[in-house]
């Protein structure tokens, strides 16, 4: 099975596939990597029926057969494919055992994987276990001129970037939180081979028992797919002032999100977070009131087409960032807009 | 008897550290540790595991001296004792390192344990990385992120959401969990009672020496990723930058603006009629 060619593997988490499009969004970024090392891209799935996984969300999709054609349609060249019915749910011993086999036999140069909650734990178990290094949270992913997987996080707790390298273990591991890269478009004349890897014989009975699992209602993701967002920081000052967001953002027809600050602060629930422990976010426009602008913060944030940010600090991060640098008080451009839209608004009626 | 281990980290009170309103800037340097959020949450579920079923807590932690404090206030809260890992020699450690060094430790001084647990993720890292791999280092089995966990005899039942899903899984004893600050609101200390921890809590102190661990493989030396920059990324935009009264700045934005915010939320925000 094994080629020559150096290989980036991806790991295939198709079990949110829709909402969650991290594996594509990593297999288009592997591919890029792919060309600077002369590599080929990999996908690694493990499950049980994943052809008609998502072949009831894609009937109306004719090019669509199965979970590993797709990966190939974004950009695999290969796919490893274990289907038994031991892997119909998604279990994390058995997947890091495969994972960790299959590693061990056809040793990929890198193993890519995307930050969900299963990634998340899935990632450093697997690193541990094959001894090599992980940086989690990656907000870059590139290559160096020794051929090396460079691995951009945010580090130190502060406003800093680290670039960080897996010198001499292999494989080479990062994780990615969802909606850092951007996927290559389903492309379903592209070609790529299907390995069906067999169920190992000794694989061990599972530890840990799923007495039940149940689908929530799918999680809307309306701060993530918002087309403005209404974001605020420890600059708001106050609850009082903050829940002026709200107004604000409902009246732009947004989404509100905040800083780390402002959730501890209780202003606003932990699901309007956004940032490294939070969501990313991606809108056309992005108004940003009293964030100074961390690393762990803005590189869940920068890829917003239009950035208006108030600060009474010129110099904060976020300020540089911004398209439009507005020098004030957070609450009081906070008010005005308001007082301007509600203007302009009633004007339409 | 339930033997329980509990790790804790000690992290700096960032949300609540002295804050400059004028310039907004946060005084770092004088961070004071506490007891991470997380870590409290698992403590908390020890304690209610142990009013439940009978047990002993273990309260570990690795870090600097003053990281003792924290292994005390567990002591009060209701640990039986605390042991601090502290050295040099393990600074800068990444988490498959700490992971190696708490399960050192473990596995020499807790000996026969039943249930590790641990917070869900830090506020300092939020790597959320060293429970499962603390799981692996001691080959027991582990799942990350319960939000409510029972034990009954030898085995423990714990719910969780993940990706979408909720989970309940069950797994037998002895197994590792971690925990999110989810559920329970954690107990307060009472009155005196971190002073008592003082003057009657057992601490063992380790170092790297006494829990035989390889130089070579612990602290920075034994991370297999190395740091090869550090940059802060000020990317500086060209832009345009306003200044005055809130309501003249308002003014001017949608001035400038207008059709690209209307655009962007496919409302028509011009102050003019035109029809
Ligand atoms: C591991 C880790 C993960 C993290 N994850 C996240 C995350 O997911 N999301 C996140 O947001 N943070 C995260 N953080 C925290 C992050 O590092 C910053 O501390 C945080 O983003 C700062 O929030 P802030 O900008 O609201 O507050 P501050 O940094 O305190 O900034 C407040 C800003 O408001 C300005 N200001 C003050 N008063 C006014 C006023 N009246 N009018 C206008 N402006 C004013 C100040 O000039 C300042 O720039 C994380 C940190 C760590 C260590
Ligand atoms: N230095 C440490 N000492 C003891 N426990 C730790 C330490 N670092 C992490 N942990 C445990 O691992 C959990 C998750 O930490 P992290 O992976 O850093 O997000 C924490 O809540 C602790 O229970």
């Amino acid at each position: 099975m094994s080629t020559s060619k150096k290989a980036i593997w991806v790991f295939g988490d198709y079990r949110n596939y829709f909402q969650n499009r991290v594996t594509l969004q990593l297999l288009s970024r592997a591919r890029e990597l792919a060309e600077k090392i002369d590599g080929m891209v990999c996908a690694v799935v493990f499950g049980h029926w994943t052809d008609e996984w998502l072949g009831e969300a894609l009937s109306n999709n004719p090019t669509f057969c199965g979970v590993a054609k797709e990966y190939i349609a974004h950009g695999a060249d290969r796919v490893y494919l274990t289907d038994h019915s031991r892997l119909a749910a998604y279990s994390m011993e058995t997947y890091v055992f495969l994972m960790e086999r299959l590693a061990r036999q056809e040793k990929p140069e890198m193993i890519l994987i995307g930050a969900t909650a299963f990634g998340r734990e899935f990632a450093p178990r697997l690193a541990k276990r094959l001894d090599t290094g992980l940086t989690a949270d990656c907000i870059g992913l590139d290559i160096n001129k020794d051929g090396l997987l460079i691995q951009i996080a945010p580090s130190f707790g502060g406003n800093l970037v680290a670039e960080i390298i897996t010198p001499q273990r292999r494989p080479q591991m990062a994780s990615v939180r969802p909606g850092i890269f951007q996927e290559i478009p389903h492309d379903h004349n592209r070609t790529g081979e299907v390995i069906n890897v067999p169920l190992p014989r000794d694989i061990p009975a599972d530890r840990v028992r799923l007495v039940r699992s149940e689908r929530r209602l799918m999680r809307e993701q309306k701060l993530e797919d918002a087309s403005l967002v209404v974001c605020g920081g420890r600059g708001m000052g106050s609850k009082k002032k903050f829940a002026k967001l709200f107004e604000l953002a409902e009246l732009l027809g947004g989404e509100v999100g905040a800083t780390r600050p402002a959730v501890y602060a209780n202003w606003v629930g932990h699901e309007a977070l956004v940032g490294q422990a939070g969501k990313q976010i991606r809108p056309q426009i992005l108004f940003s009131f009293g964030v100074s602008g961390a690393i762990q913060h803005t590189a869940a944030c920068n890829n917003a087409k239009f950035i208006v940010a108030v600060n009474k600090n010129p110099e904060a991060a976020m300020m540089k960032l911004a398209d439009v640098a507005i020098v004030a008080d957070a609450s009081q451009v906070c008010a005005a807009l308001i007082q301007e839209l509600k203007r302009r608004l009633r004007l339409r009626q | 008897m339930l033997k329980i281990v509990v790790c804790l980290k000690q992290v700096p009170m960032v949300s609540e550290l002295p804050w400059d309103p004028v310039m907004g800037t946060i005084q770092r340097d004088i961070a004071e540790g506490m007891m991470n959020p997380a870590c409290r949450s698992a403590l908390e579920t020890a304690l209610r595991i142990c009013a439940a079923e009978g047990g002993e807590i273990t309260a570990v932690t690795m870090g600097p001296p003053m990281a003792e404090e924290m292994l005390r206030e567990a002591i009060s809260l209701g640990a039986a004792r605390g042991i601090l890992l502290t050295d040099r020699k393990m600074a800068g450690a990444d988490t498959s390192v700490t992971s190696h060094i708490l399960a050192r430790a473990i596995k020499m001084a807790c000996v026969g344990f039943d249930l590790v647990l641990c917070g869900f993720s830090t506020s300092d890292s939020e790597t959320a990385q060293v429970g499962p791999q603390l799981a692996e280092e001691l080959a027991i089995p582990g799942v990350a992120g319960a939000d409510g966990i029972e034990a009954f005899g030898r085995t423990v039942r714990m719910q969780r959401s993940s990706d979408n899903f909720i989970e309940i899984m069950e797994m037998d004893l002895p197994c590792l969990i971690t925990v999110t600050e989810g559920e329970f609101a954690p107990r307060y200390v009472p009155l005196g009672g971190i002073q008592a921890a003082f003057e009657d809590g057992e601490i063992l102190t380790l170092t790297a020496a006494d829990l035989g661990c390889d130089p070579e493989k612990i602290g920075v030396k034994g991370s297999a990723t190395r740091i090869m920059s550090v940059t802060s990324p000020t990317a500086v935009k060209k832009n345009l930058v306003l200044t005055g009264a809130p309501k003249r700045i308002v003014e001017q934005l949608f001035a400038r603006f207008e059709d690209k915010i209307g655009g962007a939320i496919g409302r028509d925000l011009k102050a003019e009629k035109t029809k």
